[in-house]
């Protein structure tokens, strides 16, 4: 991955496996010297949140495999088998079920993240797109996870998500036929969900390590967005950042203990508490909240295929943004006329999953339309425009300037 | 420090032990840092400070430590019986039905339950064997006192030695033992009389007509389950 | 950045005020029961009250397939005896079997068992009552006594609130309305599946007589069963409430030391 590490083993034990199996020095160089941009700010400590969410749903679910049973007869009452009899069940399953939506809720904070410091910009393109991908593996598993339970939201849930494959001109009705393993959602359509939603995070764990990889040969960006000069512009990654994500972490769980235990059934929706019932759909279908800004723009397109089409560009297009955005300031903090942008930018996203939560009807539906037309003008047309036309703030000479700089009013500062 | 108690002693060495660790650790750290990157020193730093700063790296350590054993035990937890498993279901079983001679495998708990009615002879043969005899002189039954012997009257209940109840999970390793059956006869002990018993096909292990280990690798007598007799003919196992 | 957040959450607020206004069904009246809250607990005589209008009145249709005659027993719940259960659960036959012969028979429950079925299968329980009476062991977790997204994040769901609202909520409707009543149902403006509801008021005052002698108006016993109904679609809401506060002290001890511990770690480099 990099050069030769520096490590020397001090044991002769230690001297001999790492002839055979450097992963001492590895771990060492990747995990614990890394040099690391002395200037993060805590929005730079959701990477470490997501790795330990990541982490916590992995445990927490293949426990709850340990109890669960993917058959349409058993599925409800199994989940509630967990809730009422299993040692700790109602623990390990809300920890679950509310550790998707800490997932997303860190996700999201650590893209936006990405798109107000620039983090998208060469040469970290790949770092950018590995974790668009990363994020779509996300949004599967967590549409997978949530038909499990085979409540009504779960069925209907999955009938309409895969019925979007049906848009595919010419083979859709086949795709779908395909994806159900019969001609609706059934027993074969929660078996094969249940084992991708078991295979899909071992995935995600390879993502991130190419994730990793990929960020460790530019290395981290950082709030100025100017390039590492020096060692003076860096500390090493243990125990500067171990210290401060820890501290990030232990904080970032107390707001999940608050929901776990507090406001275990706030994300979710109580229809899914009524088992599945192929006969009857429910009055007001939504997907779980993370998913309401692309549900929105589906529904803001009065065409089936062209509607599929919007919403998944509108996750696709993420992958362009290292190109559509033609700035030649990587970090939003120099960017007078993008930061205003941006926060509305990031106010029409919020709005689009207020507007997903909504039946279409009335006002809602144009909304829905604008909303929709403006997240896609903020690609295409403001930020190719905006890097071109924008006269950038000046930038500090580097990190370590940087942070003098803004030391100094303290230094000034009669002494307590 | 003079401390007297072992087990205060024990711990006031590990704490002084932590101490040194985390000291000559964290000197360590700030030593690649000094040599790699030239920049700040920490020998400014007074002894008092540094004991603080190992204090609190300590007291952080021991109480995330804490919480991380605290939260490991529902993952361990989970895998014990569950309250469903725990309160599962006794059985009624009426023994009328069961012809003298005539044993009925029921399932009780996931595991088979035999219930024999004994003919005459095979609970003469049972009473007849001396406890210096037996592999295994412990009553193995749920009903009699600990510390029982293994006599024919203490592997049944109430006195009703014609009704044999008993869990048909071989002490070795946890197979069925085969009950005697005029087709497939086999002489339990030898040299006595050929009155039936239990055979394990999977490893040998031979047990007597009162379930009592005999021969073979098996270390226990098959182990009679809590039941009670709710009439002269029906009794609830569990 | 920080800026940015605050406009988000600003905006957020903004969009949570405007869901407060959502249509639909009357919102449930917005009575107050001991288990809500941080701290709240169940009211151990409320829930053997609220069990027996439940036994005397509801279970005669409804099932309640999740919970066994045990849980009565349980930590947290109505903290029947554990002979209390086994005599109520006796009181309910179960059909069980089959037997050597292959038949199957009634026998008295076991504290074992789970509740029995007032029907032996949905079609069964539609014949006889013109829609399926649904399942109630999570009815108070299934359906919403309000809506908007900060209303449920402080008051709740309103799941036992709207099952006290429908059992009160019977009315006479308009001259009016009568004309569009359909055949064989009673008006419910608390129904959140538009209105008219399939089931007869089921409770009148004084229809079930309670022995610690507490007041059996139709609205004291529909607060009770539907706070029995809060415990049965969550049994552990004492323990996670309990769980979650020692948790939280524990973190939020853990989250002072670690904050210290960062800052002794930065103390030496300009950041």
């Amino acid at each position: 991955m990099s050069g030769p590490n520096k490590y020397q083993p001090t044991s002769a034990f230690g001297k001999w496996f790492h002839e055979r199996l450097p992963i001492v020095g590895f771990a060492k160089d990747h995990m614990l010297d890394f040099p690391t941009p002395k200037n993060l700010n805590y929005w730079y400590t959701f990477g470490g949140i997501l790795a330990v969410m990541l982490v916590v749903q992995i445990i927490t679910g293949i426990v709850l495999v340990m109890h669960y049973t993917p058959q349409t007869d058993l599925a409800f009452n199994s989940v509630e088998h967990i809730m009422r009899d299993v040692n700790y069940g109602w623990l390990l399953r809300y920890m679950h079920m509310n550790g998707a939506s800490m997932f997303f809720i860190a996700v999201y904070i650590h893209m936006f993240r990405g798109m107000y410091y620039g983090s998208y910009k060469a040469p970290r393109e790949v770092l950018w797109m590995l974790g668009v991908i990363i994020y779509l593996v996300m949004m599967a598993t967590a549409f997978m996870g949530y038909v499990l339970p085979w409540g009504q939201m779960s069925f209907w849930g999955a009938k309409v998500i895969t019925n979007l494959f049906s848009a595919i001109p010419f083979v859709g009705d086949t795709v779908t036929t395909w994806l159900w393993g019969g001609y609706s959602v059934d027993n074969p359509t929660l078996n094969r969900f249940f084992s991708l939603h078991y295979l899909l995070p071992f995935v995600l764990a390879g993502l991130v390590a190419l994730h990793i990889w990929a960020l460790h040969v530019p290395g981290n960006t950082n709030p100025t967005g100017i390039n590492i000069k020096g060692p003076q512009d860096t500390v090493p990654f243990h125990p500067y950042y171990t210290m401060k994500d820890a501290f990030a972490i232990v904080v970032f769980f107390m707001f999940y203990a608050l929901f776990v235990f507090y406001g275990p059934n706030y994300m979710g929706d109580a229809v899914n508490y009524v088992p599945a019932n192929p006969l009857v759909t429910p009055a007001h279908i939504k997907p779980e909240w993370y998913y309401l800004p692309f549900y929105a723009i589906l529904r803001s397109v009065p065409d089936k295929l062209f509607g599929v089409i919007a919403m998944f560009s509108s996750i696709l297009i993420l992958l362009a943004l290292p190109w559509l955005d033609t700035s030649k300031v990587r970090s939003g903090n120099y960017r007078p006329i993008f930061k205003g942008f941006f926060v509305v930018f990031a106010i029409v996203c919020v709005a689009l999953g207020f507007i997903g939560s909504k039946p279409p009807e009335g006002s809602y539906v144009v909304w829905g339309r604008i909303l929709t037309a403006y997240y896609f003008i903020h690609f295409l047309v403001i930020l190719p425009l905006l890097g071109l036309l924008e006269t950038p703030n000046p930038l500090p000479a580097s990190i370590a300037d940087d942070v003098l700089a803004k030391k100094k009013p303290m230094m000034l500062a009669p002494a307590e | 420090m003079h401390v007297r108690h072992p087990v205060a002693r024990l711990i006031a060495e590990a704490v002084s032990k932590t101490h040194r660790s985390e000291r000559r650790g964290f000197t360590r750290v700030t030593h690649i840092y000094d040599k790699e990157f030239g920049e700040v020193s920490t020998a400014d730093h007074a002894p008092t400070d540094v004991n603080r700063r190992d204090f609190l790296f300590i007291a952080t350590g021991a109480v995330a430590a804490v919480g991380g054993a605290l939260v490991a035990w529902p993952f361990i937890n989970q895998m014990n019986p569950d309250a469903a498993v725990l309160a599962l279901a006794s059985i009624d079983v009426d023994l009328a039905p069961i012809a003298e001679g005539q044993a009925v495998t029921f399932k009780w708990r996931g595991n088979p339950l035999i219930v024999r009615h004994r003919t005459k002879p095979e609970i003469e043969a049972a009473k007849a064997v001396k406890m210096e005899e037996l592999k295994d002189n412990v009553a193995r039954n749920a009903n009699a006192k600990n510390g029982d012997l293994a006599t024919d009257e203490n592997r049944v209940v109430g006195g009703k030695a014609e009704y044999l109840v008993m869990l048909g999970v071989c002490t070795h390793l946890g197979c069925v033992p085969d009950g005697a059956n005029p087709s497939r006869e086999f002489a339990v002990v030898e040299g006595a009389t050929k009155t039936g018993g239990w055979f394990c096909p999977c490893h040998g292990s031979q047990y007597d007509t009162a379930g009592r280990i005999r021969k073979g690798p098996a270390p226990e007598n098959l182990a009679v389950p809590q039941y009670a007799y709710l009439s002269d003919t029906k009794i609830r196992v569990g | 950045m920080k800026k940015f957040a605050t406009l988000l959450i600003a905006g957020m607020t903004l969009f949570g005020g405007a869901a407060l206004a959502e249509e639909g069904a009357k919102p449930a009246k917005g009575i107050n029961y001991s288990f809500e809250g941080p701290f709240g607990k169940f009211d151990r005589a409320q829930l053997q009250r609220g069990y027996k209008v439940y036994k005397e009145v509801c279970s005669n249709c409804h099932s309640m397939k999740l919970l066994s005659f045990r849980n009565l027993a349980d930590k947290g719940g109505p903290s029947f005896t554990v002979e209390q259960v086994k005599a109520l659960a006796a009181s309910f036959t179960v059909h069980d079997g089959p037997d050597t012969k292959g038949d199957m028979f009634d026998r008295p429950g076991l504290a074992s068992d789970v509740f029995p079925s007032p029907y032996a299968n949905p079609e069964a329980a539609a014949a006889a009552n013109g829609a399926v009476p649904p399942d109630l062991t999570l009815i108070t977790k299934a359906r919403e006594g309000w809506h908007g997204t900060f209303n449920q994040l402080w008051n709740g769901i309103g799941g036992p609130q709207y099952v006290y609202s429908l059992l009160t909520g019977y009315e006479e409707p308009s001259a009016e309305l009568e004309k569009e009543k359909p055949e064989g149902k009673y008006y419910n403006p608390y129904f959140q599946a538009g209105s008219w509801i399939s089931m007869p008021p089921p409770l009148a005052d004084g229809l079930v007589t309670f022995d610690d002698g507490a007041p059996n108006t139709t609205a004291d016993m529909a607060k009770d069963v539907s706070a029995f109904l809060a415990w049965t679609a969550e049994p552990k809401m004492e323990e996670r409430k309990q769980t979650g506060f020692e948790v939280l002290i524990y973190l939020a001890v853990l989250a002072g030391l670690m904050y210290f511990v960062k800052k002794k770690t930065w103390a030496n480099v300009a950041h």
